[in-house]
């Protein structure tokens, strides 16, 4: 029985070792018939016991080789094999095969053993196209911590140490055996040089030396994960069950039975049942009261609050009409716009009104702050900076088209795009203009500047790096479609979605892709963030999702649905990512997960993208309200 | 794949030490440029060196200026008779010439920034597993690491499988960027022994993922962007499992160049008893 993941490298000439031959005698008893196995130390040979001359009593044998190089460790092995053959002799229990007889030969030993009709797991498994059912696998699951006690209940203890799918036979009355007592093992001589593949059941435990009652648990768990998913514990990182969760591939696995399963592979033996009776008892009694209701209901993690009597505003205030920008708070000091017109500056503790500029439009941009100066565009066309402390105007820029860019600030100079297709690099002290770089399209993406490249999007599919000492082009990237959102700049790349579906990675030097990550609909207006400790990006999608994608691969690690687009920017705090969505709800997810930590639900659609400052998250709605919620 | 096999088979065993004299700094635009060093050696032991290097450097003129671009490969073959050997080789081909194809001469031709042209992560996890299939078809019983760093001005991208390893290395500080996929690098993420202990455990050799293998092969893929004069060092574990990383740190800050570091890399491994083949690729990133 050659298995797929434990293919031994440069050994292979052991393989082809010559199997004894039909109608072979041993012991002038036993009459060879076939072969029914090979494995990697063993032969299992079907048999025909002579001594029985009138009727045909069938045995199996199994055949070992002793190469050990040195004759006192021959000799050595085969006081091991006698040793354990005899222990095994003593074993009684309707899932353990019989031992009749055992003998040596030259250099090979002999088991001979009860034969099995049936078929082993490892098979069973392979044969059926479909899962196998649950119920089947709860049946042999109870077996095998039948015959685990039985062994465990030994003083001192035996300990299986390979309980894997083709160790457990199955007959047509689906009772298993446990075959293959590892006493093949005894034969073993060390493996030299590189080698793929690991065993892919047994317990992290096991391979410092340290074999208990426990660790037959594990394998136990890790044998049904395989029955239940059809996934190859050979072919996966060792030990990592718990990142392939068993109802991610087979959803109609109980969360009762999952629960169970995953305890038996807990890393630290202590977590596991404490035996194999207390396993069966767990199985038993999920398998009882899955007869009597139709499912184990799913366990409730954690209360969602928010819905009913949960999670509270702070404090809300309400402007004269839509809020569409996203809070600035530095400070103290919450500043937003509206559609109203306005630039809003409240107090952020108590959302308390300090100022307001009116602006000649609608304020969809989001405000920054460079010093003694808010900075914020408006659908008049026009920039502003306005004094943090009065609210009176500083300087102005004006533009020819509509200004729907955020600005942003570096090396006190002003970026931002405008509809009139410009982006505009501006003195952040008097708002004169420095350059002004034409795309073919208008500019709404808002800048993101890193190590004198400013990066921008365009309606024109184009992400452009542009010189900031005087807006030349240092290289451009064409999506497939307009690229409203703006860039985030992480470790050597730009990260962006484009209208085209994809969330981007671009090398920040060369503007090459280094990967692409494809969501269920265009990006609109989400600016990734990052968390570089969980390795993620985090954007949302019109698909209705938030995303969380590996930074190194470019591969969804979770994403959440909400129930609208999602045009929001996420915001982190503290393990969470914030977002709003047009379902009208904020959401605090967990960011390593995407489980829902909270939502909150405003009376508007929430295109605002969260601040999150001091435990406290700010946001706006087009119920015309700013919130402020506790993080 | 046949013709490879016998092709390989017939080929001589050749004794393995390679040298190759430091190429002359070369300073480029504002993009700077690589100091490359290389060396593979049998080691002390084994009769055959199955590891296989392989290294490019070149620049690509960009609309504004130049842009280093580099490739280094280094694979460690395994398996019985010539089967490692031919692994190893056959993957640095294959990956090799898979990115040269579609990610070098498309940049030649001005077409790498567009949503048509394949990421770069993409070509390289294709690289690989077309190099997967290759071994497979041609040494079905052997295996090879790969560790495949693409350098893009101070940006590495890299591909990996398997235990050959990329380190980040400056004047003080080694940092291993690539994981394992060793047995034994998982018994120390879960703190079931030490990072001493696996350097002796009986299974330290035992791989769970490697070039070559049946079915899908998932390849790790890792972003690095290089601080100005640092190193990035390429790997076979006959290096890494001999010479400490505190004494790596120290033969390359020593070094006159990157070649003679990895002459003296090898050398110290081969000091330290030399049980496996020795292969180091090393990058100085100047800029």
């Amino acid at each position: 029985m050659v298995t797929p993941g434990t293919r031994p490298l440069g050994k292979q000439q052991e393989q082809d070792e010559v199997t004894l031959s039909k109608g072979t005698l041993l012991q002038e008893r036993y009459e060879i018939i076939r072969v029914i196995a090979i494995g990697g130390m063993s032969i299992v040979y079907q048999a025909r016991d002579l001594r029985f001359s009138n009727v045909t009593k069938l045995c199996a044998i199994k055949e070992m080789v002793n190469n050990a190089p040195d004759p006192h460790l021959r000799e050595l092995a085969v006081k091991n094999f006698e040793r354990e053959a005899n222990i095994l002799a003593t074993l009684s229990h309707p899932a353990i095969p019989k031992i009749f007889d055992y003998f040596s030969e030259a250099n090979r030993s002999y088991l001979v053993m009860e034969f099995i009709e049936g078929q082993d797991l490892e098979t069973v498994l392979n044969q059926n196209l479909d899962f196998l059912s649950e119920r089947r696998v709860i049946e042999w699951a109870i077996q095998i911590c039948d015959v685990l006690d039985y062994l465990h209940s030994y003083n001192p203890p035996i300990i299986y140490r390979d309980i894997k799918p083709s160790n457990v036979m199955l007959d047509k009355h689906e009772r298993i055996m446990l075959v293959d007592f590892g006493i093949a093992k005894v034969f073993q001589s060390g493996q030299k040089g590189t080698m793929i593949g690991t065993e892919g059941y047994s317990p992290p435990e096991q391979y410092r030396g340290a074999a208990e009652p426990r660790g037959d648990l594990y394998a136990l768990g890790a044998t049904m994960h395989h029955l239940l998913t059809k996934r190859d514990p050979r072919l996966e990182p060792p030990f990592s069950f718990h990142e392939r969760p068993i109802r991610s591939f087979n959803p109609q696995v109980s969360t009762g039975l999952e629960a169970i399963i995953m305890r038996a592979l807990e890393y630290d033996v202590d977590k596991r049942f404490a035996s194999a009776k207390e396993m069966k008892q767990a199985i038993m009694l999920l398998s009882s009261a899955a007869q009597g209701v139709a499912e184990v209901p799913a366990t409730v993690a954690f209360e969602v609050r928010g819905e009913k009597g949960g999670i509270q505003p702070l404090w809300t205030f309400e402007c004269e009409d839509e809020v569409r920008s996203s809070p600035a708070v530095v400070d103290g000091v919450l500043y937003v716009g509206s559609y109203d017109n306005n630039l809003w500056a409240l107090d952020a503790r108590t959302g308390e009104f300090i100022w307001k500029y009116p602006t000649g439009g609608g304020v969809a941009s989001s405000p920054c702050v460079w010093r003694d100066l808010v900075i914020v565009g408006s659908e008049d066309r026009v920039l502003y900076a306005v004094f943090t402390h009065n609210g009176r105007i500083s300087w102005t820029c004006p533009t020819q088209d509509r200004i729907r860019s955020s600005p942003r600030v570096a090396m006190e100079h002003v970026f931002f795009g405008s509809d009139d297709r410009h982006l505009y690099n501006v003195s952040a002290r008097n708002g004169r203009v420095v350059w002004k770089f034409e795309a073919v399209g208008p500019i709404r993406s808002s800048p993101t500047i890193m190590e004198e490249i400013v990066y921008v999007g365009s309606q024109d599919h184009y992400v452009y790096a542009l010189n900031i000492q005087d807006g030349s082009v240092k290289w451009k990237f064409r999506t497939n479609r307009p690229v409203l959102s703006s860039p985030t700049f992480f470790e050597g790349l730009v990260l962006i979605g484009s209208m085209d579906w994809n969330l981007y990675a671009l090398d920040a030097k060369s503007g090459w892709a280094v990967w692409r990550c494809r969501t269920g609909g265009p990006i609109t207006a989400s600016i990734p963030a990052v968390d570089s400790s969980l390795g993620l990006a985090f954007v949302g999608s019109a698909d209705g999702n938030m995303y969380a994608v590996n930074l190194r691969t470019g591969r969804v690690a979770w994403k959440y649905a909400t129930e609208h687009q999602v045009g929001s920017s996420p915001a982190l705090f503290e393990g969470a990512v914030y977002f709003g969505s047009v379902d009208g709800h904020v959401y605090s997810l967990d960011a390593r997960s995407g489980e829902l930590r909270w939502k909150y639900k405003t009376e508007g659609i929430v295109v605002s993208s969260p601040a999150v400052v001091d435990g406290v998250v700010y946001i706006g709605s087009t119920d015309h309200r700013v919130y402020a919620l506790p993080a | 794949m046949n013709f490879l096999r016998g092709l390989f088979g017939r080929r001589k065993e050749q004794p393995v030490a390679e040298v190759t004299p430091p190429p002359e700094e070369v300073s480029v635009g504002k993009g700077g440029a690589f100091l490359v060093g290389r060396a593979s050696h049998v080691g002390k032991v084994r009769g055959r060196n199955e590891d296989m290097l392989f290294t490019l450097e070149s620049t690509i003129l960009q609309d504004e200026g130049y842009l280093p671009f580099g490739l280094f490969i280094v694979a460690d073959g395994m398996g019985g008779h010539k089967g490692g050997q031919l692994a190893s080789s056959l993957t640095t081909r294959v990956v090799a010439d898979w990115i040269v194809r579609e990610v070098y001469l498309p940049s030649l031709m001005g077409e790498t920034q567009s949503a048509g042209q394949r990421p770069i992560n993409e070509a390289l996890i294709e690289a690989v597993v077309a190099a997967n299939a290759a071994v497979h078809e041609a040494a079905p019983e052997a295996g090879t690491t790969v560790t495949c760093a693409l350098l893009l001005g101070a940006n590495a991208y890299i591909a990996h499988v398997g235990d050959s390893r990329a380190y980040l290395v400056n004047r003080t500080n080694i940092r291993r960027i690539t994981r394992d996929h060793s047995l034994v690098d998982r018994l120390i993420e879960l703190g079931q022994i030490s990072p001493e202990e696996a350097l002796t455990h009986p299974q330290r050799n035992v791989l769970y993922r490697a070039v070559g293998q049946a079915g899908t092969l998932e390849v790790d893929t890792y972003l690095q962007s290089m601080p100005s004069n640092s190193y990035l060092l390429l790997c076979s574990d006959g290096l890494w499992s001999v010479v400490s990383d505190q004494e790596i740190v120290k033969i390359i800050s020593n070094a006159p160049s990157p070649q003679v570091a990895c002459q003296r890399l090898i050398k110290a491994a081969n000091e330290g008893g030399g049980e496996d083949n020795i292969t180091a690729v090393l990058v100085n990133i100047r800029s």
